[in-house]
This record gives structure tokens, C-alpha cells and sequence, in this order.
């Protein structure tokens, strides 16, 4: 599914180059549960910028479901992010003045559906993520662990092949963060590839396959050693 | 995203932050009303002007001793080559076309007019009856001169209103005779003091027969002729029969100078356009500005929602969609705010009708269509920067604020 070779990303601070990312390779296929962890700078959050074609690598070669994405123009990368990823963040970043349909609707928007099937999706997803009630609430009249949950329904509206989550419990109490895992890890079970990077090693330890960062280097990966 | 749905989204992110778009909207408005206000201003004072040059009646002819000319031929070959005068003859020969309603020949002169112990300088007409209609003028006590052959020179007087105060104070001045110059005349008139005539204080003038007035000054020339065609689609007629009469008149050579009411009042016209043009360019300036502070604002506020561009990339959103929506937003700000400013124009303008019912104020259609079209491209094109910015945001960077 997706397939990472010497991948580098370099920033500049001041006159310095910092290798965010050096030579990584990775190799994800589709359906896998993968956890990335790693100390902060490690390159953990970078290394899923470029999985989901939010940032571009300064070199190597990146295939995602067969295709080479690391040449999309603009407005491919756009669709690709749009009809082939999920992503789910720390902060949720939900759109404080649209209700929670509305937000889990926005993709569907972009995408340009119709309002009737739009409706037809987000409710059917409201409903499985038990959100129903809530379906004319704002941001703020939403519990941390509900916002989270709209965040995820709005990542698969569109029935993503990969979900990414960023730190997706970091903002949340332990038992709306176990929650939000369970979500997950069903979506996982259907069939969605899952990747989550954390701090937390006993939410990272859940996963199939675990991936340790220092430095821009995968230092371990249980696939390999295991 | 189809047009409705981008509505929908610019509507909530304009509601979501209200100042912002009360801002954006006040300044484009002002914009648009001082566009539509001023050059309803200066709409006004031309249709006010040319309004007061149509009262003296369009079709009037005037002609004029002498030809004003220019040629690149160099120095005249013959020097003290004087114009002829033009005479009571030649104003006469002039009554036989039935294009010509009246006609009424002036000379011009400046003579002292005394009664009793008082005397005073006063510029003094010689004319005909027809002068009155001519010119419009109307009487305000007794009447004007008598309609008889121009050439006798019959001993009456009609006097303006400033020129009876002066002379006559309180005493009754109809009857009375007066001396001007070294002849005396009788008093039969006074013009009404509200009668106005461009170059001319009618309050301060003394007229009297036209023959008179050339016994008075000793000499048989006219300062002009004054002819009125019978009607508009005359005019052209009324000229070229004068010009051939005169010609015929003077041994073939054209030597008079005919000048219609229409002229000058095409040449009023086109100052007055001028001027309004001029200030609809200012006001034009404060539509950019309008655009400047909508730049301002937008940038601004690009900054305040970066996470939320950052998100809608990350959902999947182009650069071109992210494009289309800021731009749309700027231009859906600048048509309301243009619309607000006509309506404020159009207010404003009627008031100042309200206030000066003798100014014809209203704007012009042109401007009021151009203030709304520069509106909504200010609009666009100084939204084009931010909206560039936004789609150029990198939703790394946009993402990881809180």
C-alpha cells in the first residue's frame, strides 16, 4: 500500500540543514496497524506529513497504492489526499462555526456531492460513531472525546484506504482516549490502513507492527526483528 | 465545490467574524457612494447651467462685427484692412426671411443719466421692442420700447431697477424725463430686477431705441445683432441667410463673426462633463483605497484562520479551491458593500435635491454602473494577494498551531 525509499527531508533553520528525515524506507502493506513512536524530533510527525502528501520529500521515491505520488501536481496531490487518505489530529481542528455534520460533511463539500447524498452519508456515519444527537452541535458544545470522534468520522467520510492519526489521544482523558483507540482499531479491522504516531507507549504498544524513530532513523521495527 | 456550496461556506465565515465584514463593507461603500454623490454633484451643476443657457432660448443667433480667423497664411497682405461696421441697414435687410423670428440690433455705449440733481454712469442699450423677447427679459413697472421703425429715434427710456433706486429713490419714476448724455428722455419702463443675462447686470442698464442710442454716440455702428430663428430646426436656415445677405451687403467679402446659443452651450457642456469626469476620478481613489483596506483585512484574516486552511488542504481541498473561495469572498464583500454604497449615493443625493431645489442633482448612469463594476474588480484584484497566500499556506506549518 504504501511504499517509502530513501526518503529525506531536510529544513533549513538559519544557515543550519536539519535532516528531519534520513533515508528512511518502509514498507506498509494494506490492512496493517502500525504505530510510530519516538522521543520529540525524532521525525515521527514529519515522516506522516509525507505519508499523507501534506509536506514533499527533499529526495527519494514514495508509492501510494501503486502510484508514484512524490511528482502529483498541486491539485492531484489535493485528490489523492481527498478520495485515498484520512487524517485525525492531536487538536482535532474541527471548524468552531460549522455543527458536527456540517464538519464531518466538509470532504463531501470539496469533493463536490450533492446535499442529498451527502445527508445520506454523514447520517449513516453519525450513527456509527454515535453521534446522532449531537448532529447540530458546534465544536464547543462537544465534549473532547465526542470532538474527536466527529474528527474521525470526517476523516473516512470518504471511505479512505489510510488513516493517519496524529497524537489522537494527546488532548484527551484516558477514558474517552481508549475510546477513540477502540474506533480505531474497528476501522482497522475492516479493512482501513491505520497508522498512529505517539508519545504513548501503551497506546503505541496496541499495534500489530511498532516502529521506534531517533534522530530521522528507524531505529527498531518489530516486523523486521520479530 | 459547487457555487452553492461556496456561498454557503463564505456566508458562515463572513457571519463568523462580523467586525471584520462590517469593516470590509463600510469601506466599500463609502466608496460608492462618494462616487455616485459627486458626480451626481456634478451632473447637477451641468444640467443647472445648461438649464440657464436653454431659458435665453436655444435657437439664438448672434452675430458680430468683424471675422475672428485664423489661417497659417502668414501676415495680411494689405494692411489696414478694417472690418465694415455693421448697421441698422444691415439689421434691417435681415427681417425679410421667414426663418427669423425677431431681430434686435445693439450698439453699446457708456453715458452719464442725470434727473434733477442727481446723476450717474451707466452703460446704456440701444435696441428694439424685440430685445424684451429675445432675451427674456420682463418688465417690472410700465413697458418696454414701443414697437416702431427702428429708425426714428423716438425720446423714451427703459430703466433697471438699480438705476430707478439710485436716480429716483422713493419718487415714482414712469413719466419722469431724464437727461442722458445731452439729450432728454422720457421714462416709460422699469425691468424687473430678477431678470438675469450672462455679461450683462440688467439692474444697472438704461435702454433706449436703437436709433437714439446712435445720435446719442454719434456713431452708425452696431455692437451686435441679436436673432432669434423661428424655431430650432431653423437655425441653420436663419444662419446662412444672414451670412448671404451680409455678404451681398458688404461687396461679397464676409466679414462678420455668427455665433449660436447652441455653441456656447456645447462648449458648457463639455466643461461640465469634464469636471465631473475629474471628480469621479477622486472619487474613484477612495474605491481603491476601499480596496487597499479590504487587502488589509483579508490578510488579516487569512492569518487569524490559518489552522483552518491548513485543515481543508489536509481534507483535501486544492490550492485553486482554497483560491476560489477567498476570492469569491472578497468579491461577494465588495458587490454587497458596492450595493450598500448606491443605496447611500442615492440618499445622499436626493438630500442634497432636498436642500437646493434649484440644483438638478442626480447621478448619471454611467457612473453609477462604473462606481459598482470598479467596486467589485477593486474587490477582486486586491483580493487576489491574499487569496494567493492562502493557497499557498503550508498545512505543515498551518496545522501544528493550535
Amino acid at each position: 500500500m504504501i511504499n517509502l525509499e530513501a526518503i529525506e527531508r531536510i529544513f533549513k533553520v538559519g544557515d543550519q540543514q536539519v535532516h528531519a528525515l534520513d533515508k528512511v524506507y518502509l514498507d506498509v502493506p494494506a490492512g496493517e496497524y502500525l504505530s510510530i513512536m519516538g522521543p520529540s524530533g525524532s521525525g515521527k510527525s514529519t515522516l506522516l506529513n509525507i505519508i499523507g502528501l501534506l509536506d514533499r520529500p527533499t529526495a527519494g521515491r514514495y508509492t501510494l497504492d501503486n502510484k508514484d505520488v512524490t511528482s502529483l501536481t498541486d491539485e492531484e496531490q489535493a485528490r489523492t489526499r481527498r478520495e485515498t487518505i484520512g487524517f485525525v489530529f492531536q487538536f482535532f481542528h474541527l471548524v468552531p462555526r460549522l455543527t458536527a455534520k456540517q464538519n464531518i460533511e466538509l470532504p463531501l463539500v470539496l469533493a463536490g456531492l450533492p446535499q442529498n447524498e451527502r445527508n445520506a452519508r454523514s447520517e449513516r456515519i453519525l450513527k456509527a460513531t454515535g453521534l446522532s444527537e449531537r448532529a447540530h452541535h458546534r465544536p464547543d458544545q462537544l465534549s473532547g472525546g465526542q470532538r474527536q470522534r466527529v474528527a474521525i468520522a470526517r476523516a473516512t467520510i470518504m471511505e479512505p484506504k489510510v488513516l493517519l492519526a496524529d497524537e489522537p489521544t494527546g488532548n484527551l482523558d484516558r477514558t474517552s482516549g481508549g475510546e477513540v483507540i477502540e474506533i480505531l482499531e474497528r476501522l482497522n479491522q475492516r479493512g482501513i490502513t491505520l497508522i498512529i504516531v505517539t508519545h504513548d507507549p501503551e497506546i503505541g504498544g496496541r499495534a500489530g507492527r511498532q516502529i521506534h524513530m531517533i534522530d530521522g532513523r528507524i531505529d527498531t521495527d518489530n516486523s523486521r526483528t520479530a | 465545490m459547487s457555487f452553492v456550496d461556496i456561498m454557503k461556506f463564505i456566508t458562515g465565515s463572513l457571519e463568523g467574524h462580523r467586525l471584520r465584514s462590517v469593516l470590509m463593507l463600510s469601506a466599500m461603500a463609502i466608496g460608492v457612494a462618494a462616487v455616485v454623490i459627486l458626480t451626481s454633484l456634478g451632473e447637477g451643476a451641468r444640467r443647472y447651467v445648461t438649464g440657464e443657457f436653454a431659458s435665453l432660448g436655444t435657437h439664438l443667433i448672434i452675430v458680430l462685427p468683424g471675422k475672428a480667423e485664423t489661417t497659417g497664411e502668414g501676415p495680411p497682405m494689405f494692411i489696414g484692412e478694417t472690418p465694415r461696421d455693421l448697421t441698422l441697414d444691415d439689421s434691417m435687410a435681415l427681417t425679410r426671411s421667414s426663418s427669423i423670428r425677431r431681430i434686435a440690433p445693439i450698439s453699446v455705449g457708456s453715458a452719464a443719466v442725470s434727473w434733477q440733481e442727481r446723476e450717474r454712469e451707466v452703460p446704456i442699450l440701444g435696441s428694439t421692442a424685440d430685445l424684451l423677447e429675445i432675451r427674456h427679459w420682463t418688465m417690472g413697472q410700465g413697458r418696454f420700447l414701443p414697437p416702431e421703425d427702428p429708425e426714428k429715434a423716438v425720446p423714451v427710456c427703459v430703466i433697471g431697477a438699480k438705476v430707478r433706486d439710485e436716480l429716483f429713490g422713493s419718487h415714482s419714476a414712469l413719466g419722469e424725463w431724464v437727461r442722458i448724455g445731452d439729450r432728454r428722455f422720457r421714462v416709460i419702463g422699469v425691468l424687473a430686477t430678477e431678470g438675469r443675462s450672462i455679461g450683462i447686470d440688467v439692474e444697472e442698464l438704461v435702454v433706449i431705441p436703437v436709433a437714439s442710442a446712435q445720435m446719442l454716440f454719434n456713431s452708425p455702428s452696431l455692437f451686435r445683432i441679436l436673432i432669434e430663428a423661428r424655431n430650432r430646426d431653423a437655425v441653420g436656415t436663419a444662419i446662412e441667410f444672414t451670412r448671404n445677405t451680409l455678404r451681398e451687403r458688404h461687396q461679397g467679402e464676409e466679414d462678420v463673426t455668427i455665433v449660436t446659443q447652441d455653441a456656447v452651450l456645447a462648449t458648457f457642456d463639455r466643461i461640465f462633463n469634464a469636471l465631473t469626469l475629474t471628480v469621479a476620478g477622486i472619487a474613484t481613489i477612495s474605491l481603491i483605497v476601499a480596496g487597499i483596506l479590504i487587502m488589509n483585512v483579508m490578510l488579516v484574516a487569512i492569518t487569524q484562520r490559518t489552522t483552518e486552511i491548513g485543515l481543508l488542504k489536509a481534507i483535501g481541498a486544492s490550492g485553486r479551491q482554497i483560491q476560489t473561495l477567498f476570492l469569491t469572498e472578497a468579491a461577494v464583500l465588495s458587490l454587497i458593500g458596492a450595493l450598500l454604497g448606491l443605496g447611500i449615493g442615492e440618499a445622499g443625493s436626493w438630500f442634497i435635491g432636498y436642500l437646493y431645489p434649484a440644483l438638478p442633482v442626480g447621478p448619471p448612469l454611467w457612473a453609477v454602473i462604473a462606481a459598482a463594476i470598479i467596486a467589485v474588480i477593486t474587490g477582486i484584484v486586491f483580493g487576489t494577494l491574499p487569496a494567493r497566500r492562502a493557497a499557498r499556506l503550508d498545512p505543515v506549518q498551518a496545522l501544528s498551531r493550535r
